[in-house]
């Protein structure tokens, strides 16, 4: 009786580890149904009950989105919008399926995703964000300040030692220490990557060519932390590390972080009117799709390592009800909703551009 | 009395059947679940498959920006992390067993045991804040305090980061130890009590008799070692939050390094592209055949040594009675 039993138990275990590790590699099925082309009615409503308006796409701006539905719903309840933070790349698949009604995204979709689309869709900027490079070098008399290309040049594994002759050309009379230089960059894909090293990649061509611009990329040195917590925490954990965090999560965690130089060649450590400035400085070349990358930004107060958020519509969509609500919404964002972004670390939107935004959601049709 | 019997049998008549039926649909829940998995895996991953065919299983690089995928350096992460997590959590979930089965004494037997069970109910991303926040600075002290001699050999080189396979591998073993010393001590305590007397009963000593015991239930305690092993091979949040997610081939313990699973939890939200996602898809299609192998390979182990079990060395009762 007994040996049955306990032979049993070992069957059943087996049995449990093949069902509970199966279930790991399972990954969340993404709606594969054949999307149906907007403006010939073939999508019967784009998402979850009639008033309701979804949308998915990047975790950055999360935050001031959520307080945006919720401050407009209270002026407009009849409004109802739920948005997922699962990731940019989902939300860009998702708009393109048609399973949500908007998508958002930290990097501009490229020309290939938006032949894929079953549509035209606009780009709309919403606020922006910054990175800032943190590091942890014990006994500095005074802040570090980088230039793109000695960036560049660490986090390509050129540049070792924190007493290199390139970091002490940058920082005259700080006293360097000969400790080993830890490289930590973010593992998950993430808008926060994408903007770092497209500005790496526009400033050194050496790092364009061996790494290139992706929200994750093929890093020849250093760890991988995961989210802007598991970079702090390798840096902060690490004597000699280098990092890059989002500009919110350093502001909101007090972490102390470096002044990088700009085009203009003036040192600057990130702040919101800093990073807002890299985008007026740019507003002038704006593309008529606002897909514009402004990092290495013109002009002597623009941080160099800023980036929209943006969120992403059809321009033709099969609902004209939800197109109308959603283009009013997005009009109150940009303007009256602005107000909303620095009491949350996100920089406002320029006036050149809300003005150029003004005219673009004029083309989505409503009716 | 002779009329309700048959009664009562005609009530089972249907019974029996609907409940048969009702387990036997539950039962193939678990067959459809795992045949739509590899389905949804090999659809999924089809583009990546026929780009890379079998180089996917060899290749190194992973590069999203180029386009070009090699599970290589995952495979290996997974299989090395596990491993090394399994050698240092058998030995010690065994002896919590062992002791919680036979040497314990009775005020502490409860507490204990329901500690042990409680450390398998902690979410895993509380042991990766944990890892990331306490035991990754203990490892960097304990790598940097590596003599020099050690530090040239290929399993203790590259710089002291504290986040790397040595810090997963402890994480792993702290989250595998409950589940394998749990499932151990049941099956302890299922082995026969006349096993025990007719040992002691022979003139064994305690040490004896417990080895009788172990060696009665080894089946089984394979089992729970794999179980914790099958924890380990699966295992995301914590691991990837240690192991310092570089993807390279080394057998170094201080070097960062990467999982299959924590690749998918990585990378997946921000894939928008077809092929790169395909090739994460494909990540997880390894991942289940590996695991399929692995299982394969245990319940092959647990047979071989369930047929083996008549051999006069084991004292079954009725050897043990007979001498």
């Amino acid at each position: 009786m007994t040996p049955v039993k306990v032979r049993a138990l070992g069957a059943l275990i087996a049995a449990a580890l093949l069902f509970g590790c199966g279930g790991s590699g399972e990954p969340p099925a993404a709606g594969q149904s054949s999307p149906a082309l907007p403006g010939q009615g073939g999508a019967p409503s784009l998402g979850g009950d009639a008033g309701q308006i979804n949308g998915a796409g990047a975790t950055f701006p999360n935050p001031i989105y959520s307080k945006w539905f919720s401050e407009y719903s209270k002026s407009h309840p009849d409004v109802r919008i739920n948005y997922q933070p699962i990731g940019s790349g989902g939300g860009i698949r998702q708009l393109t399926n048609q399973t949500v009604f908007f998508g958002a995204s930290d990097g501009p979709m490229t020309d290939e995703q938006l032949k894929t689309a079953p549509g035209p869709i606009l780009h709309l900027p919403t606020v922006l964000g910054g990175v800032v490079p943190v590091y942890n070098v014990p006994g500095l008399s005074a802040d570090l300040k980088f230039s793109g290309p000695l960036l560049a040049d660490i986090y390509l594994g050129k540049v070792k030692k924190w007493n290199d002759a390139a970091i002490a050309k940058e920082n005259p009379g700080v006293k360097l220490p000969a400790t080993d230089i830890a490289v930590a960059h973010r593992s998950d894909g993430s808008g926060t990557t994408y903007i770092f090293v497209d500005y790496l990649s526009k400033v050194s061509p050496e790092f364009k060519d061996k790494v290139g611009v992706a929200t994750s990329v093929n890093w020849p040195v250093g760890v991988g932390g995961k989210g802007n917590e598991g970079v702090a925490g390798v840096v902060k954990q690490t004597p000699g590390a280098i990092g890059y965090v989002e500009l919110i999560y350093a502001l909101q965690n007090n972490i102390a972080y470096g002044a990088v130089k700009n085009k203009a060649g003036s040192y600057l450590k990130a702040s919101l009117d800093s990073v807002t400035a890299a985008a007026a400085a740019s507003s002038a070349s704006m593309p008529a799709d606002f897909r514009v990358s402004i990092t290495d930004a013109e002009g002597k107060d623009a941080y160099p390592i800023a980036s929209y958020t943006w969120i992403l519509l059809y321009q033709n969509p099969p609902d004209k009800e939800k197109s109308r609500r959603m283009v009013e919404f997005m009009r109150w964002a940009i303007t009256d909703g602005q107000a909303f972004t620095k009491e949350l670390g996100y920089a406002p939107l320029p006036g050149a551009v809300v003005k150029l935004e003004q005219d673009a959601l004029g083309k989505i049709q409503v009716q | 009395m002779a009329e309700a019997r048959p009664a009562r049998r005609r009530r089972a008549g249907w019974a029996d059947p609907l409940f048969r039926g009702g387990t036997a649909v539950v039962a193939a829940l678990v067959i459809a679940t795992v045949l739509g998995v590899l389905v949804v895996l090999l659809k999924d991953s089809m583009l990546s498959v026929r780009k890379f065919g079998f180089s996917f299983w060899s290749t190194r690089t992973w590069d999203p920006v180029a386009g070009e995928f090699g599970a290589l350096p995952f495979i290996w992460g997974t299989l090395y992390s596990s491993v090394l997590a399994l050698l240092l959590a058998t030995p010690v979930a065994l002896g919590i067993a062992i002791f919680l089965a036979e040497l314990c004494p009775g005020w502490l037997r409860q507490p204990l045991a329901f500690l042990t069970e409680l450390l398998a109910a902690i979410p895993s991303i509380v042991y990766g804040l944990w890892g990331i926040f306490v035991l990754a600075p203990a490892v960097r002290v304990l790598e940097v305090h590596t003599p020099e001699i050690l530090r040239r050999t290929a399993l203790f080189s590259g710089p002291p980061l504290g986040v790397g396979m040595l810090a997963a591998a402890l994480v792993l073993a702290v989250m595998v130890i409950p589940f394998t010393a749990t499932v151990a001590r049941e099956i302890l305590k299922a082995v026969p009590v006349a096993q025990r007397e007719a040992a002691y009963a022979l003139g064994a000593t305690r040490w004896e008799a417990i080895r009788l015991a172990v060696h009665y239930g080894r089946v089984g305690i394979t089992g729970a070692v794999m179980l914790g092993f099958g924890r380990a091979l699966g295992e995301t949040m914590a691991v990837t939050m240690v192991i310092g997610n570089n993807p390279q081939v080394s057998l170094s313990l201080f070097a960062p390094q990467h999982t299959m699973a924590a690749v998918i939890a990585n990378e997946f939200t921000e894939a928008a592209d077809a092929l790169y996602l395909n090739a994460l898809v494909e990540i997880g299609l390894v991942l289940f055949i590996i695991t399929v192998v692995i299982n394969g390979l245990s319940r092959l182990l647990i047979w071989r040594m369930g047929r083996t079990k008549a051999r006069p060395m084991v004292a079954t009762p009725e050897v043990a009675l007979a001498a």
